[in-house]
């Protein structure tokens, strides 16, 4: 049971290091895919099914890809994808805050009293998920779903180009 | 150690390595795949008190992560876009050069 959480966590935080450090970008973007993926495979080790295909979908399968595109999209020179190096003060700087984060954290989860293990999964179907979003919490789906509306709609409009068809020259 | 500080260890360290390459990168996309890996870590978190913490009704957690993911996904679209509108005026995504809002 917790080889499976080992495994899954090296994996995780692996892939997610290794993509924070390194200097091309499509090798950064392709390793963040593995780390999603790995926590698709937490939540079906933890029992949360659904949530892990949602995770699949959403983030392997659609905000990958919109990241790919971006960094097609953005890139300085045809061939060189790689970037300048980060200073070594500001490297520094940012790892001594995020252990430091990371320490605080850690402190402070193993000296909270949490409850210990053996409680049963709670066991949840995608049937009462599904009757649960269309009952109690229906109006918070539609809420959602207007949200992602009006965020899709705005990123069209952030990223269309209006002016080229007026003045195609000003390019 | 229990699983519940186990799975609450592995979030945290996932909450740091985005804290540090948001922090470490001057490349925009990267600053924002960092705080989406921050994002995620929350998410590791609201399963792990679903699976381990006290007991609540069953679908509180799973819930609370899906509306998450909703929201993560609609802040990457907005983001990128607007990473793209950034590149458009400057030729450019470093955050250092982006530092005026006026085109």
């Amino acid at each position: 049971m917790n080889l499976a959480l080992l495994i899954i966590a090296f994996v995780m935080l692996g892939s997610a290091a290794i993509a924070m450090g390194l200097r091309n970008l499509i090798h950064s973007a392709l390793l963040l895919i593995a780390s999603w993926a790995a926590i698709a495979a937490f939540f079906l080790w933890a029992g949360a099914e659904f949530l892990a295909f949602a995770q699949v979908l959403v983030y392997v399968g659609a905000v990958s890809m919109v990241v790919l595109f971006a960094v097609l999209l953005t890139r300085q020179s045809r061939l060189d994808l790689n970037l300048a190096p980060v200073p070594f003060g500001r490297a520094l700087g940012a790892l001594i805050a995020g252990s430091a984060v990371a320490g605080i954290l850690f402190g402070a989860i193993l000296g909270t009293p949490l409850p210990a293990a053996a409680a049963p999964p709670p066991g949840l179907t995608v049937r009462q998920l599904g009757l649960q979003l269309m009952g109690t919490h229906a109006a918070a789906l539609l809420v959602v779903g207007v949200i992602l509306t009006v965020a899709l709609l705005g990123a069209i409009v952030l990223a269309s180009n209006e002016a080229a068809p007026k003045t195609p020259e000003a390019r | 150690m229990n699983p519940l500080q186990l799975c609450l260890m592995v979030s945290t360290g996932l909450f740091c390595i985005g804290l540090a390459g948001a922090l470490a990168r001057s490349n925009t996309i990267l600053v924002l795949l960092g705080i989406e890996l921050m994002l995620n870590a929350a998410n590791l978190n609201f399963i792990a008190f679903w699976r381990y913490g006290p007991p609540s009704t069953p679908a509180t957690g799973v819930l609370f992560a899906l509306f998450a993911i909703a929201v993560a996904a609609a802040e990457a679209a907005v983001g990128l876009a607007l990473i793209i509108a950034v590149y458009r005026h400057q030729k450019n995504i470093r955050l250092q050069d982006a530092n005026t809002l006026k085109g």
